[in-house]
């Protein structure tokens, strides 16, 4: 499915999440499917938390004893396929990359999109980071229900 | 004629690379290209680098050809740089003929390295030479240089990482992209590239292709069509966009004809891409301290063009008696970079083809 | 369809004079005012800006017909716009065959729509 419409199949996410009894402290979802030479989230890891079997050419994988959610890997990532995620309450509240304009505002209350882009849920806007060593790919912390931490993956603003 | 060490004929990732081994191995160089700025391709790139830190890995692309060109700075006084400037002749006495504006100059260089890259492929469809209908590094060009929007909806004709990577970008500049479509059962370039236009709702046919432009003087709308597993059309399944770009990404060809120009041989080899220059395995071709480097041996990545062209400035130094200080120790470091960068799933093109191209014969 | 972006693109583009499609504000790119540069297309004067080619200022302008194939008559526009394809050829100050994507605007230039193979002088 991946390989003809770009979605990953809801087994293939759910794979890349680490047990929810971990998710009481944000971790990192590395949703990096495919084997290619590329290694900048396992290099700029402080806490090598992701290790790349062959250095370079595998697949990553996460330690979620060793993530913290720093959030560093988020824009770290080439391919902007990782998002940090911890369950507070009754939301999910995700970290997530964005490049596009306008840049949301906290406070705001944005559209949640699932992975073909529709929309799923409301998305509210908690956090925005936009620091230089960020180089553009804006962070937002933003809570959506706890109901769609398989399926949320990223925001449109509301008209 | 003017008598250099080193003409580079292409300023991108490949030949700035080239041109900073080469110089700190004390040679004087010179970069001719056609461009208004050095960086190549580079400097149209606004998305993050995949690779290693090694090949400046989750840098913007214009970013890196800024390092690139920053990193040239302290050699000036053994370098020079033509630009709008078209290498229009390579001859076998070493001659390399350029024109600028509508100057011709005549140089003889004792090595020279060919940088040229690669084009854009077309594809054949009806109506494929309306106005409206461009490569799809055309409109990055637009956009990402020059700040310009060439219309207001695109319809993007290929999956490869380009055809995504614009897709992307399009999107970025405030144009719709309606569609991608992929002749090719599958998604061509990488995954991630794919799911982050996806989850935004851009839908991607695969097993689809454009069967015609629609318009006068330039493009109004593209008529699509599915097609089943042998390539064939399915009746029935054309699908019309209303569309004023259509944007084609359907691979690129090594820019070889400077290098057929001066008989150096050369082959086919379809995994490279086209027609590539046969070479040993520093890139040296046929041709005496001619090498070769980046797309213009093999459609890849900008990552192992970089690797490539510090390759290729490492051994025309010590072959024109300049060994760089460093020599063995970067050797053996480009050499397993270019190894590391190719042995992935998607470096197996490459694999196949440099086989096939070093198999058939020692070019030395 | 166009989920997303519908709503930014009358956010960040800005269109002039009904044609003029210039990126204003850009998530990853700066785009700084630029001199305006003057010149002649086709007997009309017309503006791009400092560092454009002539290729781009024209798209700029919503002129995408650059030249008329020498045996069909047909429209012609570029298709590379990194001096490749040669699908960009216009006569510039008289000269035909000029690779427009690759040449610099120039305050005065006198471009002009090029029709079949162009006259060498």
């Amino acid at each position: 499915m991946l390989d003809k419409t770009g979605v990953p199949t809801d087994s293939l996410v759910r794979s890349r999440f680490p047990d929810t009894s971990f998710l009481v402290k944000p971790k990192a979802i590395l949703e990096c499917y495919e084997d290619i030479s590329c290694n900048p989230c396992a290099t700029n890891c402080p806490f090598k938390a992701i290790t790349i079997a062959d250095g370079l050419n595998s697949q990553p994988v996460l330690n979620p004893e060793l993530c913290t959610g720093c959030g560093i890997c988020i824009y770290s990532c080439p391919g902007l396929a990782i998002s940090v995620v911890q369950i507070v309450e009754d939301k999910a509240r995700f970290k997530i990359p964005y490049e596009f304009l306008p840049i949301p505002n906290s406070g705001e209350v944005w559209s949640g999109l699932n992975r073909t882009g529709e929309r799923i849920c409301d998305a509210s806007i908690i956090n925005v980071t936009d620091s230089k060593r960020q180089d553009k790919t804006v962070v937002v912390t933003v809570d959506v229900d706890k109901k769609y931490l398989y399926e949320f993956i990223t925001i449109k603003v509301q008209k | 004629m003017k008598e250099i060490d080193l003409m580079i004929i292409g300023g991108g990732p490949a030949g700035l690379s080239a041109a900073k081994v080469a110089l700190e191995a004390g040679l004087k160089v010179m970069i001719v290209d056609r461009n208004m700025s050095l960086g190549g391709q580079l400097i149209k790139q606004t998305h993050k680098f995949f690779g290693s830190e090694k090949q400046y890995a989750k840098t913007r692309g214009f970013d890196i050809a800024k390092r690139l060109i920053d990193k040239l700075a302290v050699h000036k006084d053994n370098l020079e740089i033509c630009l709008e400037t078209t290498a229009v002749g390579l001859y076998k006495d070493y001659v390399v003929t350029t024109l600028q504006g509508e100057t011709y100059t005549k140089y003889r260089s004792k090595s020279i390295i060919i940088a040229t890259g690669a084009s854009e492929k077309v594809l054949a469809f009806e109506n494929n030479d309306l106005p409206g209908v461009y490569g799809a590094g055309a409109v990055q060009t637009l956009m990402n240089l020059y700040g310009v929007i060439p219309g207001k909806k695109a319809l993007m004709v290929g999956s490869g990482n380009i055809g995504l990577i614009v897709s992307y970008q399009m999107m970025q500049a405030g144009i719709e992209v309606l569609a991608i479509v992929e002749a090719a059962p599958k998604i061509g370039g990488y995954k991630v590239h794919a799911a982050k236009i996806r989850r935004l709702g851009v839908p991607i046919h695969t097993s689809t292709t454009v069967k015609r432009a629609v318009g006068k003087d330039q493009v109004e709308a593209v008529v699509t069509v599915e097609l089943d597993e042998k390539w064939k059309e399915i009746p029935g399944t054309e699908k019309t966009y209303e569309t004023d770009i259509v944007c084609i990404s359907v691979g690129l060809s090594p820019l070889h004809q400077l290098l057929s120009m001066a008989e150096i041989e050369m082959r086919y080899i379809p995994e490279l891409g086209g027609l590539v220059p046969i070479v040993d395995e520093f890139n040296e071709t046929s041709m005496e301290k001619v090498f070769v480097c980046g797309d213009v041996i093999g459609v890849e990545e900008a990552s192992s063009a970089m690797v490539e062209g510090s390759l290729a400035g490492l051994i025309a130094a010590k072959r024109l008696g300049k060994e760089h200080p460093e020599h063995e120790a970067r050797l053996d470091d480009y050499l397993k970079q270019l190894s590391d960068l190719r042995n992935g799933p998607f470096g197996i093109k490459t694999r196949v083809g440099l086989k096939k191209l070093r198999g058939v014969g020692d070019a030395r | 369809m166009g989920l997303f972006y519908e709503s930014v693109l009358c956010y960040h583009v800005r269109s002039e004079s009904g044609g003029i499609m210039r990126i204003e504000k850009h998530p990853i790119l700066e785009f700084k005012q630029r001199e305006k540069i003057y010149f002649t297309f086709d007997g009309k004067e017309v503006f791009g800006y400092a560092g454009d080619t002539i290729a781009s200022a024209l798209d700029a302008l919503g002129v995408k017909v650059v030249s008329r194939s020498p045996i069909h008559d047909r429209a012609r526009g570029f298709y590379c716009a990194i001096g490749n394809c040669g699908s960009c050829h216009m006569v510039v100050n008289g000269v035909p065959n000029v690779k427009t994507c690759i040449t610099r605007l120039e305050p005065g230039m006198n471009v002009n729509t090029q029709k079949g193979k162009g006259q060498i002088r």
